[in-house]
């Protein structure tokens, strides 16, 4: 999930949504639940990433080009109104045939029978990386097609090491090593810190606690893991950084983003995922200066969180044979290539990756395929937003040095669970 | 204070005033055409204000106060449950907080009314140059976004780069990163509130001001009433049916902040147990929890707050607004 896709909903004109949303599948007569029908038929794809319609586009002509009767419009909604017009619309049965998924919401939308199962499809399941199959599969059916992913890093501003004469950042490098080169890095006069600690979960803190040997849910989404002392060991990690001044405060990086402070030369090195690659690649200010390293290794290893969008079919679709063909189709070898030539996200399908780590030869991307192979899933479970919302609140006042770690965690491991057992019971 | 007024208001003009609206009312009405006594008429041109305010607010408040009885799923579909979302509202230990906050912002939020005459008045000074430009400059906040307010704004309260820091910097004043410290978040809000409401404000203030009959100021001029004393015995007690009106406004409009906290804060600021407002907290239940009835509960006890305030300003209008 990148930054795009943090903001996970917001307070959006529902009713105009609706509206809007009820441009959907047109020439309906008859339906098609027999699937190879001839008729014509269009389907409406919910996308919320302006960068990637053109690739989407041309992975929607080349389905019409297969199914000369299924015309593909692609709908644009910017990711903060993205859910909850798509939520709106869904609720009231005008929701879109096709649609991307992220990870928060997977569980939610497969639970309430919101989407159509793909098992009959024959998605090469064995194609994607196993994190990403079993984070689309809700109750042993695969709900989702994975189309892209994305993979944690350190990005480091070259420049900043060779004034401070510190070497680069390396595979094989520890925590240790971490918290020391950040020190060395840090200048207080001239501003400038040796990492960014700030108190993103994907970025940050879902990559410690698996490195620290915990886990943020436990693989049946039923138990926190928030009450262990490897999770402490993994927050700890990050505020420990800003006490020892090598990072900017939690207040610092409420005001700043802790991308911009990487871009303007502020902070040294900054975890961040895949997706941030092009548009340093694009940014002729830094896009000489930086590189990209493995994450640190804590005491049980370097994990990088993995997580990734899906494509799904709207259960409720008056033509979800198509919808689902399409779904499959998006994600499948030929739609990936698509997507890896443009070099916006790395595609599921496994052989087609390198095509996005050539597309950009001055950094090493490779890193962030080989983090795939160890990579845990992204925690969700079937109502993530709720206790991703205690997260954020709990975590800002240990990140801001208000509540002690261990207290915090404490707080929170209890809340969170208390949000997953109230999923149970539903 | 008053009597100034009650010497002035009760004297022949008003007795004028009053018999000029007496003569023209039937002279109009001898002469109104057939049609505009027809119930048709009527009903055409309150129809879209009807329509709108029935589609719109008295639908979505009926549909707001039974859903506050339901427990609703993510896609649709309710159980009735009875009180429970009241229930759970009342041991909600965040719903204190968040009824803090919000009281705190309203009383200060209410500083813009005095602020708002004081420029109104300025603004009303005769011969005044450039009283135009002034006034297009006082309503440009009113007209700009407010997401774009906020951004800017988040930029000037900025710790470590911001003009305002930059600014008591000169003074050897050390600033401080105002959205993210608790003690100050709020007050910063209020300010960026009141700031972009002033506009609005004035203009009321204004016509409030320019109906005050320039008689009774004379009158008061030949009494010997200096500037100070006018303004304080004549054109507050005059304008009080204008300040009345704001107050109303200005305290609903408080009570339902939500876009000025969530654009300038951001969702991991740790000063947000400090500024979260009512609608803060429904918005949480409803769009990021899916608990659309508990929401629904929050909006309704918002609701019954501003109208139990409201009513009670009704009733104290009495003591301190004069109407002439």
């Amino acid at each position: 999930m990148s930054p795009r896709a943090r903001g996970l909903a917001a307070a959006s004109t529902a009713a105009a949504a609706a509206l809007a949303l009820t441009a959907c599948a047109g020439g309906s007569a008859g339906g098609s639940a027999g699937g190879g029908s001839s008729e014509n038929v269009t389907l409406s794809y919910a996308i919320w990433d302006q960068n990637q319609q053109p690739a989407m586009q041309k992975i929607a002509d080349a389905f019409h080009k297969e199914h000369p009767n299924v015309t593909v419009k692609i709908q644009l909604t910017p990711n903060k109104e993205y859910w909850t017009k798509l939520q709106t619309a869904v609720s009231g049965g005008s929701g879109p045939d096709v649609f991307w998924m992220n990870g928060p919401h997977i569980q939610l939308y497969a639970s309430n029978g919101v989407l159509a199962p793909l098992d009959d499809q024959k998605v090469p399941t064995a194609d994607y990386p196993k994190s990403l199959v079993e984070l689309y599969t809700y109750d042993g059916k695969l709900y989702g097609a994975p189309k892209d992913f994305d993979t944690i890093g350190v990005w480091y501003n070259k420049a900043l090491f060779d004034a401070a004469g510190v070497a680069y950042p390396k595979a094989g490098w520890t925590w240790q090593d971490m918290a020391d080169t950040a020190a060395k890095l840090t200048d207080k006069a001239k501003g400038v810190y040796g990492i960014a600690a700030s108190q993103y979960s994907q970025e940050n803190y879902y990559d410690s606690i698996p490195q620290a040997g915990g886990y943020v849910i436990s693989p049946d989404h039923k138990k926190t893991g928030y009450g262990s002392p490897e999770a402490l060991k993994g927050i700890e990690y990050w505020v420990d950084l800003i006490k020892a001044g090598s990072s900017p405060t939690a207040q610092q990086m409420t005001d700043t983003a802790p991308e911009d402070m990487f871009l303007s030369g502020k902070v040294a090195m900054l975890q961040t995922g895949s997706w941030a690659a092009i548009g340093y690649a694009q940014n002729a200010d830094i896009a000489d200066k930086v590189n990209v390293a493995p994450l640190p290794a804590g005491p049980a290893g370097n994990q990088s969180v993995i997580h990734g969008l899906a494509n799904v079919a709207n259960a409720k679709s008056a033509h979800v044979a198509e919808a689902k063909q399409f779904a499959a189709f998006a994600s499948g070898k030929q739609a990936s290539q698509i997507q890896a030539d443009t070099g916006t996200v790395i595609p599921a399908y496994n052989g087609t990756q390198d095509a996005w780590v050539k597309s950009m030869p001055k950094y090493d991307l490779h890193y962030y395929i080989d983090a795939v192979k160890d990579a845990v899933p992204y925690p969700v479970s079937k109502n993530t937003s709720v206790w991703t919302q205690d997260e954020t609140d709990i975590l800002s006042q240990v990140w801001a040095g208000t509540l002690a770690p261990a207290a915090g965690m404490k707080q929170l491991a209890d809340k969170m669970q208390a949000a997953l057992d109230a999923e149970q019971k539903k | 204070m008053t009597d100034l007024i009650a010497q002035r208001s009760s004297a022949p003009i008003s007795e004028l005033d009053r018999g000029r609206v007496h003569v023209r009312v039937p002279g109009s009405r001898r002469r109104g055409r057939g049609p505009r006594q027809s119930p048709l008429w009527a009903v055409l041109f309150i129809g879209p204000t009807a329509i709108g305010l029935l589609v719109f607010y008295l639908w979505p408040t009926i549909r707001t106060f039974t859903m506050s009885f339901t427990e609703t799923g993510p896609f649709g579909g309710s159980t009735f449950v009875g009180l429970a979302n009241y229930v759970r509202l009342f041991q909600d230990p965040e719903l204190v907080g968040a009824l803090v906050n919000t009281a705190e912002y309203t009383i200060i939020a209410l500083v813009g009314i005095p602020i708002a005459i004081a420029i109104a008045a300025l603004l009303n000074t005769t011969g005044l140059k450039g009283r135009g430009a002034y006034r297009t400059l006082y309503f440009i906040p009113v007209v700009t976004m407010p997401a774009a307010i906020a951004l800017v704004w988040r930029m000037i309260y900025n710790g470590d780069y911001g003009i305002l820091n930059q600014f008591l910097h000169l003074f050897g004043i050390e600033g401080k990163s105002w959205l993210t410290d608790p003690a100050t978040a709020l007050v910063a809000i209020a300010i960026v509130g009141i700031w972009a409401g002033l506009g609005t404000n004035i203009v009321i203030f204004l016509a409030g001001l320019q109906g005050i009959p320039d008689t009774i100021l004379e009158a008061a001029d030949l009494d010997g009433a200096g500037p100070v004393r006018k303004f304080f015995s004549i054109t507050i007690p005059l304008l009080s049916p204008s300040i009345f009106f704001v107050s109303v406004v200005s305290v609903i409009g408080a009570l339902q902040v939500f876009d000025l906290v969530y654009m300038m804060l951001g969702k991991s600021n740790p000063a947000i147990p400090d500024t979260r407002t009512i609608v803060y907290l429904f918005y949480e239940a409803g769009f990021i929890d899916n608990q659309r009835g508990y929401a629904a509960a929050i909006a309704f006890l918002l609701l019954i707050i501003i109208l139990v305030l409201t009513v009670i300003q009704f009733r104290l209008q009495k003591k301190w607004v004069h109407y002439e």
